[in-house]
């Protein structure tokens, strides 16, 4: 390229000697702002790689790593904490829910921790849902409503098998245990006449015999239910999965088995003991 | 003086071939040589192993209906994740991703932690009607999942993972449809296959004994998410990185 590199006649600026179809480029240094600013990036650059780890397998001099300052805040967090989970640790749940101003930082941690690890199931207000996920906000407890017994449940869990003190025994599936499918319709509709839902009290009068062999030892005579088994009662109107006679008859024949997670694994001490005074002032706390 | 003029690099080729190579080969090594020495990023930790054949059909699937779009797998560092998701996670909890399901999206909650903390029969209903339990749920209903396993091809998805360095033994891929099927079903013996997937849960993931189903393989898999490393059992140093 020929170099007509020519002054400017207006400006007085050198041009590039390029030229394109008459119109030509003044060759203007770059602004002295830009240049700076420039410079200051790769002097920022360089300073970075020297004290963070930017390379691979150097530290960098400030020895930073993602994983230490991580446990820095949460050394801290804990530290402020401190004070408060020790009280919340030390108390049982019934002289949290006693003492004024434990309960009101329970009810809050509570309300918090009960968002993260047990509205999924058990809905975001405790309200539960069909298919095995019971209300915490009713009066009607499998373990029950007291302090202890809600304590013992969050931490222990219901037939998880990694808690060798969950809850709950396993209900036999009766259509493999012995039943034909005629006796466990009629023990449906014995069920079901325990709470006055039932339809057909012949069928009802034939399965009562059949529901005093199979059904008593767990779910009790008039059915009231055993906490201790975790046999929900039977003569309420509040069922687990559903008081259709179809899901009745499916329990009956197939069996049910919630499972709850073991949550002393997961969760510290002072957790469980918000979450249990939380969860006893949805509704059905018991004394 | 004279001003350093880029024309110079501009206008000689064989100068401007020879410094566009060194720069090539920098920005190249800086990012390769790392990768023969990745062993080393990988904390050692008890309890990782390959996943059982259950557990990979599963992921399969998973990527299959692209679940990592709105659920990322990975746990941040931030004190707001790990009191939401538990430990943050490690590298070693994915080494046998092939490939990896970190996301970067979460529309979804993130579900690097969620084995456990739901039962079977939650996850089961959920797939089928997200809002049957979770109201404000945006998640699409994954109720077809309830259609059996394909069952013929187990073995070559081991094979598979075992060619890009998972190690699954030959054993294991002679085994992968029994120790498939003996997850599927706690009634099964499963001494063979407890002994190849230590602390994998046998059990009737989607509640249904009658056959194997793209649900039990999903279940299963999402049971198993971030179980593998006891963290009572690791040690701070453990952590540390090199």
């Amino acid at each position: 390229m020929a170099d007509k590199r020519e002054t400017d006649a207006i400006s007085g600026v050198s041009t590039t000697g390029h030229e394109w179809d008459g119109i030509k480029e003044l060759d203007n240094p770059m602004p002295s702002w830009w240049l700076y600013t420039f410079y200051a990036c790769i002097a920022f650059a360089a300073l970075w790689v020297v004290l963070y780890p930017s390379l691979p397998f150097v530290r960098g001099v400030l020895g930073y790593t993602t994983r230490n300052d991580f446990t820095g805040v949460m050394r801290e967090q804990q530290a402020r904490a401190e004070p408060m989970l020790a009280r919340l640790r030390a108390a049982t749940p019934a002289e949290i829910a006693a003492d004024p101003e434990l309960r009101g930082y329970a009810l809050a941690g509570g309300r918090i921790a009960f968002a993260t690890n047990c509205a999924g199931c058990h809905g975001s207000g405790g309200q539960g849902a069909t298919g095995g996920f019971p209300s915490l906000a009713d009066d009607d407890w499998l373990y029950g409503g007291t302090f202890d017994a809600i304590h013992t449940t969050i931490s222990v869990g219901a037939r998880n098998g990694e808690n060798p003190e969950a809850r709950g025994v396993q209900m036999p599936a009766f259509a493999a245990a012995g039943l034909s499918m005629a006796q466990v319709d009629d023990v449906a509709e014995y069920v079901l006449s325990l709470s006055g839902t039932g339809g057909d009290a012949t069928a009802a009068a034939r399965g009562a015999p059949l529901y005093v062999e199979n059904c008593v030892a767990c779910h009790g005579e008039t059915g009231e239910g055993n906490r201790d088994l975790g046999a929900p009662r039977l003569n309420d109107r509040i069922w687990l999965y559903g008081g259709d006679k179809a899901s009745v008859v499916r329990t009956i024949a197939y069996a049910r088995a919630g499972v709850m997670p073991s949550w002393s694994s997961r969760l510290d001490a002072a957790t469980i003991n918000m979450l249990t005074v939380y969860v006893h002032a949805l509704g059905g706390g018991e004394r | 003086m004279k001003r350093f003029s880029h024309a110079i690099i501009e206008k000689n080729l064989l100068l401007l071939g020879v410094l566009t190579l060194i720069t090539v080969a920098i920005g190249g090594l800086v990012q390769i040589v790392p990768l023969f020495l990745v062993e080393t990023t990988i904390e050692r930790v008890e309890g990782i192993r390959p996943y059982t054949p259950l557990e990979l059909m599963g992921r399969n699937i998973y990527v299959r209906e692209g679940c990592y779009l709105c659920h990322s797998q990975m746990v941040r560092p931030f004190r707001d994740e790990a009191e939401r998701y538990g430990h943050y996670s490690l590298a070693a909890e994915s080494m046998y991703d092939r490939p990896f399901q970190w996301g970067s999206k979460r529309t979804g909650p993130d579900l690097a932690r969620v084995g456990g903390r739901y039962s079977d029969d939650w996850h089961v209903a959920h797939l089928r009607s997200p809002r049957e339990l979770v109201p404000a749920s945006v998640m699409p209903p994954y109720a077809f999942l309830e259609r059996p396993l394909p069952m013929d091809e187990i073995a070559a998805h081991l094979r598979a993972q075992r060619s890009l360095g998972v190690p699954y033994t030959d054993e294991m891929i002679a085994s992968a449809a029994a120790d498939l099927r003996a997850q599927a079903n706690p009634e099964a013996d499963g001494a063979g296959f407890a002994a190849r997937y230590p602390r994998a849960r046998q059990g009737l993931f989607d509640g249904n004994a009658r056959d194997v189903t793209e649900m039990d393989a999903v279940v299963a898999y999402l049971q198993m998410l971030g179980t593998l490393v006891h963290f009572s059992d690791v040690t701070p140093e453990q952590l540390l990185q090199p």
